[in-house]
This record gives C-alpha cells, structure tokens and sequence, in this order.
C-alpha cells in the first residue's frame, strides 16, 4: 500500500510542477486581487506590465457554455478533459467549471474510475 | 417501487459470443419475472483503464433496468457468482432523469417565450445593431 500511495503523489508532484507556473502565474493575482484592494490598471484579463504579451481570457464553465447537462461515467472523452495526466481530477480553479458542474463531474469520473474507464493513477494503457 | 438503474459489466475478452447472449438473456429474464425491465447494449471489447486481474481489456456491456432495488440486488448477487464477470456497477439514474426532464422542459418553455417576442420585436432590433456598431468604433479613438 505504501508503494501505491508513494508513486501517484510523485508522480502528481511533478506533473503539478510542470503545469503549475504558467497556469498559477496569471491566476494568482485574479484571486488574490480583491481583498489587496485596487489593482494597478486593467481589470481581469487586462493587458499587465512584466511582458505579458498574451490577454487573460476569463474561465468560465465548460457545462454551462455548452449547456452539457447530463455528466454521466460513460462518456469517457468528455471526462479525459478534467482528469490531468496523473489521473487526478483537475481542480476548479484551473478548469473553471462552476460549483455544482465541478460535483457531478467528480462523481462521474469517481464512477468511471470504478468501471476501468478511466485510470485511478496514471495514464490509461 | 420501480426505478431506473444502470447496470454495466464486464466480462472476460475471450468470452464466446453465445456464452455472452446467454448470460445477458438469464439476466434480463431475471428482471422481467420479477416485473421490470431490461434492455442490452453490448459495447463490445475495449481496453481497461487499468489491469483488472490479469486482463488488460474486457467486453463492456451496458443493461438499462427499470425495476425495484431488490431486483438489482439479486442481478447482482448473480454476477458476483458469474465468474467471467470481472467487474461491474450499478448507477440509479431515475432522479438524474427526472432532473434532466424538468431541465428540458425549462428550456423549451424558454425558447417558446423568446421566440414569440422575437418576431414582435424584429422590426426593433435592426436599430440597436446599427448603434452597437457605431460605439466600439467610436470608443478607441
């Protein structure tokens, strides 16, 4: 058991690594922002100074745009998209799916998990 | 009390077809004595997310039922002794059906209101676009 828990979590650790900076980098000052007061010039996914070249595009909800209601176990493609490569379920605050879709969503991918369609760790074979 | 259930399994790869139908008939016929219903779907084989046993794939098959819990229970104490059955799960989908009705209807209701107004409102509209499109071009400048 302890070999199970070790490897996921170091796997984990890296992919999170390698994903985080750039996604965490322009995410950090959105949330943070508020509570610090008045930010210097631009509103979110304005232009920023520190060679940001690219706009910030604002999450939203993949289910709610596309008006996906139904987030069953069996569609294995559309549940791929928020599981990252170590199998984990991605967190909202990278994928912008709102609240209530994020909570289907996992039970979905908890279901398919129990079926062998999709990994518990790891990327399926 | 009848209810709307998912039940997928999955049987062995080198399952013959025959032993396949056979199984799944035993098991709908289950169901149907004790006055539910069932329909089949066989995925066909397909690869595991990961090894189960010593298998790295396995023939999916999906039974949408429509009975009381225990019916399911008793078709699943019968795949827990069926032995080319690797893997399987029950899912009760009646109150995830009777959500996505109310979403549906919601929504057609919807469309229906905003479809009426529309047509009123169309002789309207061609005014806003055109004031629309003369202040973002304004805006920059």
């Amino acid at each position: 058991m302890a070999e199970e828990t070790k490897a996921p979590t170091a796997h984990a650790g890296a992919s999170g690594g390698e994903s985080r900076p750039e996604r965490s980098g322009g995410d950090r000052p959105e949330r943070s922002g508020p509570p610090r007061g008045p930010r210097p010039g631009g509103g979110p996914g304005g232009p920023r100074e520190g060679g940001r070249k690219f706009f910030r595009r604002k999450k939203v909800c993949k289910f709610c745009v596309e008006k996906i209601e139904a987030v069953n176990y069996k569609d294995v493609r559309l549940l791929a998209q928020f599981v990252a490569e170590s199998g984990k379920i991605t967190p909202r605050r990278l994928t912008g799916v709102c609240t209530p879709h994020q909570r289907r969503l996992s039970r979905a991918i908890k279901q398919a998990r129990n079926i062998a369609l999709l990994p518990f760790a790891g990327r399926a074979q | 009390m009848n209810r709307n259930y998912e039940l997928m399994f999955i049987v062995r790869p080198d399952m013959v077809d025959e032993d396949l139908n056979k199984l799944i008939s035993t098991l709908e016929s289950s169901v149907t004595s004790a006055g539910g219903t069932a329909k089949s779907e066989v995925w066909g084989k397909r690869r595991l997310a990961y090894r189960v046993g010593k298998f790295n794939d396995g023939i999916f098959v999906l039974m949408l039922i429509e009975a009381a819990g225990a019916v399911v229970h008793e078709v699943e104490r019968r795949l827990r002794v069926t032995e080319p059955v690797i893997k399987f799960l029950t899912v009760r989908t009646d109150e995830e059906l009777k959500r996505l009705d109310k979403i549906k209807k919601l929504r057609d209701s919807k469309k229906k209101a905003s479809a009426q107004p529309a047509a009123v409102a169309a002789p309207v509209t061609p005014a806003t676009p055109e004031a629309a499109t003369e202040t973002p071009a304004s805006a920059p400048v």
